[in-house]
């Protein structure tokens, strides 16, 4: 009697999650795997299949193939530029005698708590050519100050995005980081110091290998958050301009299902999005394992 | 110490603040100045933009809120956040607490699926959201006569709750896996059903890894974009969908000062919010997936 009234409390408790769960979660997951194969255009009910066609078409796509081009841009730069400075600023934080340490701490954790579309919107005054910030400074600075496209220019575009992004991840890996390296013991530190180790040797030979395991899991969430993010950022700031430009994976998927409504061809790329993320985080796992050093 | 050492010391100290400086006044500089830019009136957009307003032309945010109708979406904006944060805890805790407190037939089998879920990004599955949706809509136009699955507050709040249940689950049943088994046996003894010890004993204890995770989805419901464009096609929208359209606008129209009155009113709350719970929220990332 009792162990009945056990079952029916646990699915009860569990079934509206689950139910949720498949239907806005698991359904539209395998609804894109499904629909990659059929050719399906407009808002009508009419679908072809036609097997991998799509992806056939897409290894051709000039566009796809800029997107791709792009995305993998966004990922090293970002990556590589975010992940050192927040990995030094988190060191410098924890480990060196900083004035106001709780202030810069509280400051740079603040893009993580606003919108990308906010971001975007800072961004877009930031870099506007005559009455943006940037300009404007130089202009001020410099007589002759010509104005840089930042957004207008096919070649800067996409560092003008990329600088965006990294403004807005610093604070978040900062305090990852910063968690991890409290962590280590003091004495590992206090017995360096006595056999005379400077703080950067101390950073490379403590500070890294003991968090190394964080930054692991971290490149994980730098690649898909890259893919994620740069979406986001390039829809509202520059809509994959100046000439497709700054085109990027998921902005080229939302493109094809709404303005030119092929889902079928949109899925496609989401399935390859999908695919080639999943093996980039197994590789870069991989080729980044280390012995795990315990304190 | 010798001098020279002294003196390098010295150096590497000025170089490290002048970094940290650095980044915190390429934060706080544009913040500010989207401040500045709020007030001032049209015709100073068209000067230095590095200038100070002139004065505090407090039309701006009246223009943004009744004529960009900002307003209505910020009503809209807080209706959505608080019916999804609702429904989220409502599912996500008794969902957490059973599979992290009770052994049953399938536990496994839901522990993998949620923890894939983590993995699932929003914005890969926003087409075929929006494509069930209008399959939905279509049924329902067969059948009563008007589509009510697009363009509707609470379906938007519960994709949002929906999308965020693994992430939420994930962290809660973390937490209650921590908890000493005898406060259940305790309860138990005292005469506690289930759903009492559940309610009663084991929820208040959680507490503060419920607050973490309100406040956490209470930034990624507020700040959403693109589910909020996508499942509200109409003229019903949210803030964020708001302000890129007064952001397009603007760029025809000139007028600035209403899309910075607009970027004010999406921010302060978060800011706000932020300013009161920022030890929390910078902790609380730890007792995620990163901690070692």
């Amino acid at each position: 009697m009792k162990h009945k009234g056990l079952n029916l409390f646990i699915y009860t408790c569990l079934a509206p999650a689950v139910v949720l769960f498949s239907v806005f979660m698991i359904y539209p997951t395998l609804s894109v795997f499904r629909m990659s194969l059929y050719k399906w255009g407009g808002l009508s009910a009419k679908r072809t299949f036609v097997g991998f066609d799509n992806f056939k078409t897409l290894m051709g796509d000039r566009l796809f193939l800029k997107a791709f081009q792009n995305t993998i841009l966004v990922i090293t730069i970002v990556t590589i530029v975010t992940l050192t400075i927040a990995i030094l600023f988190a060191y410098i934080l924890v480990r060196e005698k900083i004035k106001g340490q709780n202030f810069f701490r509280i400051i740079f954790y603040i893009p993580n708590i606003l919108s990308i579309v906010v971001i975007s919107a800072i961004f877009s005054a930031i870099y506007a050519p005559s009455e943006g910030l940037i300009n404007g400074l130089f202009r001020m600075l410099i007589p002759n100050w010509e104005n840089i496209q930042f957004l207008g220019n096919q070649n800067i575009v996409m560092y003008s995005v990329i600088g965006a992004m990294i403004w807005q991840a610093i604070g978040y890996y900062m305090v990852i980081y910063m968690a991890s390296i409290s962590s280590i013991p003091l004495h590992l530190y206090e017995a360096a110091e006595i056999e005379g180790a400077n703080r950067i040797r101390q950073f490379f030979d403590i500070t890294l290998p003991l968090v190394w395991d964080t930054v692991r899991t971290t490149l994980t969430f730098f690649i898909i958050s890259s893919i994620n993010i740069s979406f986001l950022i390039t829809t509202v700031l520059t809509g994959g301009g100046p000439n497709g430009a700054s085109e990027v994976f998921l902005g080229y998927l939302y493109k094809q299902a709404y303005t030119n409504a092929s889902y079928g061809y949109g899925m496609a790329i989401g399935v390859v999005v999908f695919l080639f993320s999943f093996l980039l985080a197994a590789i870069v796992n991989r080729i980044t394992k280390r012995e795990v050093l315990q304190y | 110490m010798n001098k020279r050492s002294c003196i390098r010391q010295r150096l590497s100290k000025i170089v490290i603040y002048i970094a940290l400086i650095s980044l915190a006044i390429s934060i706080l500089v544009p913040l500010f100045w989207v401040f500045t830019a709020s007030i001032k009136e049209n015709s100073e957009f068209y000067g230095n933009p590095w200038s100070l307003p002139k004065g505090f032309h407090w039309q701006n945010f009246v223009d943004a809120i009744q004529r960009a109708k900002m307003g209505e979406y910020f009503l809209n904006s807080v209706l959505v956040t608080f019916l999804a944060l609702a429904i989220l805890i409502l599912v996500s805790v008794p969902a957490a607490y059973v599979l992290a407190r009770h052994d049953f037939k399938g536990k496994k089998l839901f522990n993998i699926l949620f923890m894939g879920g983590l993995f699932i990004n929003v914005n890969y599955i926003v087409v075929p959201i929006f494509l069930m949706l209008l399959g939905w809509n279509r049924t329902a136009m067969g059948l009563i006569g008007r589509g009510i699955f697009l363009d509707n507050l609470f379906v938007l709040a519960v994709v949002y709750a929906a999308t965020n249940l693994p992430f939420t689950i994930y962290l809660l049943s973390n937490f209650f896996r921590t908890l000493s088994k005898s406060f259940e046996e305790a309860a138990s003894i005292d005469g506690a059903g289930y759903f009492r010890t559940m309610i009663s004993v084991m929820v208040p204890m959680a507490k503060p890894s419920i607050i973490t995770v309100i406040l956490f989805n209470f930034l990624a419901f507020w700040n959403e974009y693109i589910l909020a464009l996508t499942l509200l096609p109409g003229t019903n929208k949210t803030l964020p969908v708001g302000l890129v359209n007064l952001n397009q606008a603007q760029r025809g129209a000139a007028r600035y000062g209403q899309l910075y009155a607009g970027l004010v009113i999406v921010m302060l709350p978060t800011l706000f919010l932020y300013v009161l719970v920022q030890r929390k929220l910078t902790q609380g990332m730890t007792i995620g997936g990163v901690k070692e």
